[in-house]
């Protein structure tokens, strides 16, 4: 599934980094701390979570993860929105809850 | 010259401080340890730092005014101020951040005000234990803007790390001194995590009892004991 099918189905808001809407979504990961995600997250995945500092982008660009998705309406500060439009990630954020977010992706048959 | 010193120190206003740690207390534990310069760092808050500065100054002891922020992504960072002005404005912006979760003594612990004569005088009811909504770069800029410096505590730890929290240290932050928790001797977290070799380091005791505070054991080489000359060691000026 493309990135920019899973946000239309779910409704996202595209807040930076229209370029990487095109990608694969094969996976989903969540978590917060970025050590964590940068040692278990796979290329691929969406991953969602409430950290905005810039620092996502960059673990998203090393990991090639598909897309970030911010949950419950958190802002995501301007330089991290920069980021994520010179590096091509599309991050997006979304009323939703990390687990209303995945259970959309599971009902969209990511599992 | 060789200076002993110990920046992370936690009065009894930290609620998981014992309630031992008073000024007085800390200010005459340091001195019979030995010690050259300490900061008290207290969690989200400076008020014991008027207290305590008054029982450095009676007993002849070296103190730096400090605090540990928790920034909104959870990250602890050593603040220390070269003046208590810049510190107690600090605070005063650090305490409008922090949300009003009430404390639960029973759960957290008292959080102490003390006087000089380690007298309580106020208890803080305000949680100290809650991240602020201050990003790790708006606390860079505000300490920086108010003649303070940053250092990222204990980040080889687990938890409220810079390093666990974001992954790496921003380089846009240009950090020039880490904290090194006493769990790792340097050679471990530099083998652990080789960018930390790039930092300054101090390794300080993010002591809660008295017992914890350091001994003679991680010294700083400066010409002087002099404020200015310290500062101009941790920011890697030379």
């Amino acid at each position: 599934m493309l990135v920019k099918d899973a946000s239309d189905k779910i409704g996202l808001k595209l807040l930076a980094g229209v370029a990487g809407v095109g990608k694969e979504l094969t996976g989903a990961y969540m978590c917060d701390l970025l050590s964590w995600v940068m040692s278990h997250g796979k290329k691929g995945d969406a991953w969602i979570t409430v950290q905005t500092h810039s620092n996502i982008i960059a673990v998203a660009a090393l990991l090639e993860l598909s897309c970030i998705i911010v949950p419950e309406d958190i802002e995501v500060p301007e330089d991290t929105l920069r980021k994520a439009e010179e590096e091509g990630i599309a991050i997006f954020q979304s009323s939703l809850s990390t687990y209303g977010l995945a259970k959309e992706l599971y009902r969209m048959g990511i599992e | 010259m060789e200076f002993a010193v110990d920046f992370h120190i936690h009065s009894a206003l930290s609620p998981c401080g014992d309630e031992d740690m008073t000024p007085n207390n800390i200010v005459n534990m340091a001195l019979l340890k030995g010690l050259d310069i300490i900061a008290v760092t207290d969690h989200n808050s400076c008020s014991n730092l008027p207290a305590v500065m008054e029982a450095a100054r009676e007993n002849g002891l070296m103190v730096i005014p400090g605090m540990e922020v928790q920034t909104k992504e959870e990250v602890h960072i050593l603040c220390l101020f070269k003046r208590m002005e810049g510190a107690m404005k600090f605070a005063e912006i650090v305490y409008n951040s922090l949300p009003d979760i009430k404390n639960n003594e029973e759960i957290f612990g008292r959080q102490l005000v003390f006087n000089r004569l380690d007298e309580v005088i106020a208890k803080e009811d305000k949680l100290l234990l809650s991240s602020t909504v201050l990003s790790v770069n708006d606390v860079f800029v505000l300490v920086r803007g108010l003649g303070g410096i940053c250092i990222p505590a204990h980040v080889d730890r687990q938890g409220f790390s810079i390093i666990t929290n974001l992954g790496f240290i921003p380089p846009n932050l240009k950090v020039k001194t880490i904290e090194i928790s006493k769990k790792l001797n340097p050679a471990d977290a530099f083998k652990k995590y080789p960018f930390l070799s790039k930092f300054n380091y101090i390794i300080s005791s993010d002591a809660h009892y008295l017992q914890d505070i350091s001994e003679r054991e991680f010294f700083i080489e400066l010409d002087c004991l002099s404020v200015s000359e310290l500062f101009h060691k941790l920011d890697g000026l030379y």
